[in-house]
């Protein structure tokens, strides 16, 4: 088991450290290289060297590189192009925001993909099944902004209940926090329940029929909760995996979902310096939400550990 | 590539198939006849997936609508892109004006009302179905050529080109798709549709790679591969001629419910501004146009909502079809 997590996240270190290579080489060949691209074509030659030595850029490319990677690591990000802010404190402010509307969105798809799977499995050909997955084929068919857009328009214009712009710091209160993350929340949260609801009904139906499921009858499982606790613990396993790798339909999700109710998270930080060609906050950001995503599958791979004994007694196949 | 040490293990196989072969020499004219049939069968299926799954035919009856809507966008929609009638119409609210300079006073209806700029929004919407369904397609389109090759020559040859593309394969899959699409966007510098194509699609390569891979991994064992070998054909024809289109029903499948996630992508990309030049009317756009209205006219932003979820249900019920129909197991597909 502790093989099995060691070589998972040497894994995840080996990834994260090809995305950061790749960011680092991706926006050096930036068409007429970044700092043209940044100042523009008609800056002065003083500007642009300025710029260069401020980067880093007239160093050579394997000093770039170590520099660069060792800025990384020990959170030296580099600063902003056009605020001269930190690039680190626009980033402390932003992901607490993204950071929020992920974990409800995340928490909130759980609370409603795995019942409804249960059920849809449960209760085949049944008006409740049908029911889960028709709610589930729309669900996956709305972007998450048009969502945004439509809870926005009914709980926010015309009910009222929930605010429309903007986010409410947790330290201003646990209510109005809640309350500005709701809508945003909901908007990641369904196309992710969508997803896991249709894994955890066609898993669970297949571990239905599994040949173990009969024996299990065979040896005498009275009630049909316990029969379903037996199937349900096989047919998560495939759901964990779904739940992690939907992830980045959460993040995806958020980084529009932020611009419908005028957030100022990551998702916002990023198009914003990619429109105003602010590379030091463009690189730190991407680099960020791929780590928060292969992290958050690095601990869904730790958590095969505890819901599958075959890994948890050494083996490495799940 | 050679597999000489095979021979004694085929050689009881290529008796047995002696009748069907004739000679055993395959001739040219009879490889290219067993492939066109491959691919009527999977067209058949296909057909016998609509004519069963009545819900599969309802998403292709919706897809084609689409595609021709598009396709004679002038002639469907009801008024021209760039015309302006009053802001902020309701849906089934009526103008009326003089718009064809005939000086006769017309009354016109927007069934799906008008945005803050005064366009018809059922006409912008025809329109948007151009750029979003042309830059789905091509999206796919680009996904499935360089995944399924880098798949096909990763399973052919194996070793190093094979660890090389599975790592690559591994390092998109570790994406969010909209964060790699930006990513791209950012590198690339520029807007423009061409540069979405590439950047939505090179987060699809992986799943084209994988499932090819696979197929060719398989197929690479067959006995048809070992006689093309053994009568010369080079590396490529084999691939191509004769692997690929025995391993393109995955293929067909995944590219079906690829396009409606490419649909949502480009709409994303658009939406947040970074799709195709402003001032073209897609879908992702169109929403974000009526953003800032949705206290005083929602339906600039719902109606192309709707546009979009209605085209990408159509595709996602018409792909599911299909996937039951050639068996391929729901992993496969995500």
């Amino acid at each position: 088991m502790w093989q099995y997590i060691a070589k998972r996240t040497g894994h995840a270190i080996f990834v994260m450290w090809m995305v950061a290579t790749t960011v680092f080489v991706g926006l050096r060949s930036v068409p007429g290289g970044p700092v043209r691209a940044m100042l523009g074509q008609e800056a002065t030659p003083e500007a642009v060297a300025r710029l260069r030595a401020d980067l880093g850029l007239d160093q050579p490319l394997h000093v770039q590189y170590v520099d660069w990677l060792g800025g990384m690591l020990t959170g030296d990000f580099g600063r902003s192009i056009t605020s001269s802010e930190g690039v680190g404190t626009l980033i402390a402010s932003a992901a607490p925001k993204t950071i929020s509307i992920a974990a409800f969105g995340v928490v909130l798809g759980l609370a409603v993909a795995i019942p409804a799977g249960i059920i849809g499995a449960t209760r085949r050909n049944e008006p409740a099944d049908y029911a889960a997955t028709i709610g589930a084929f729309v669900g996956i068919s709305m972007p998450a902004f048009f969502i945004g857009i439509l809870l926005a328009i009914v709980f926010g214009v015309h009910l009222g209940w929930f605010p429309v712009v903007g986010y409410t710091e947790l330290s201003e209160g646990v209510v109005p926090w809640l309350k500005s993350i709701t809508l945003p929340g909901i908007a990641v949260g369904l196309p992710y329940a969508a997803g896991v609801t249709r894994m955890m009904r066609s898993s669970l139906i297949e571990t239905l029929d599994e040949q173990y499921m009969r024996t299990a009858v065979a040896k005498g499982i009275s009630s049909r909760v316990q029969l379903y606790k037996h199937a349900l613990q096989n047919a998560m396993i495939p759901v964990v995996t779904i739940a992690g790798i939907q992830l980045a339909l959460v993040l995806g999700g958020s980084v529009t979902v932020e611009i419908v109710f005028g957030i100022q998270g990551l998702g916002r930080l990023l198009v914003n310096s990619i429109l105003e060609r602010n590379y030091p906050v463009t690189q730190v950001t991407i680099l960020l939400v791929a780590g928060i995503f292969v992290f958050m599958n690095l601990l869904v791979d730790i958590a095969y550990t505890a819901i599958d004994p075959r890994i948890r007694y050494g083996g490495e196949q799940s | 590539m050679s597999r000489g040490g095979d021979d004694a293990d085929d050689a009881p196989d290529f008796a047995r198939n002696e009748g069907e072969f004739g000679s055993g020499e395959v001739p040219p004219e009879y490889e290219t006849e067993e492939s066109v049939e491959e691919y009527k069968t999977t067209a058949q299926r296909v057909v016998s997936v609509l004519k069963r799954d009545k819900l599969a035919l309802a998403g292709a009856v919706v897809v084609v609508a689409f595609v021709l809507t598009a396709i004679f966008a002038p002639y469907v929609a009801p008024h021209g892109p760039e015309e302006q009638f009053g802001f902020m119409q309701e849906p089934m609210s009526q103008t009326t004006g003089d718009f064809d300079s005939d000086g006769q006073m017309e009354t016109v209806t927007h069934y799906l009302g008008t945005d803050s700029f005064g366009y018809d929004i059922l006409t912008r919407i025809v329109y948007g179905a151009q750029i979003s369904l042309l830059v789905a397609f091509a999206t796919v389109a680009f996904a499935f050529t360089a995944g399924t090759t880098l798949g096909v020559l990763a399973g052919f040859y194996g070793g190093w080109i094979d660890t090389v593309v599975m790592r690559g394969v591994d390092f998109i899959w570790a994406f969010p798709t909209i964060i790699l699409g930006v990513g791209v966007i950012a590198v690339m510098g520029g807007l423009g549709w061409l540069n979405v194509v590439v950047a939505i699609g090179i987060a699809f390569v992986d799943d084209f790679a994988r499932i090819i891979r696979g197929e060719v991994l398989s197929i690479r064992e067959e006995e048809y591969i070992t006689a093309a070998e053994a009568v010369g054909m080079g590396d490529g024809r084999i691939m191509f001629k004769e692997m690929l289109p025995n391993a393109v029903s995955p293929l067909i499948v995944q590219a079906t419910l690829m396009v409606p996630l490419a649909i949502l992508g480009e709409a994303s990309l658009s939406f947040l501004g970074l799709g195709v030049k402003p001032t073209t009317p897609t879908w992702g756009l169109l929403i974000a146009g009526g953003r800032g209205f949705i206290s005083q006219a929602w339906w600039i932003s719902v109606m192309p909502g709707l546009a979009i979820m209605v085209v990408v249900l159509a595709f996602n019920t018409l792909g599911d079809g299909l996937r039951d129909a050639f068996d391929l197991s729901e992993g496969e597909v995500n």
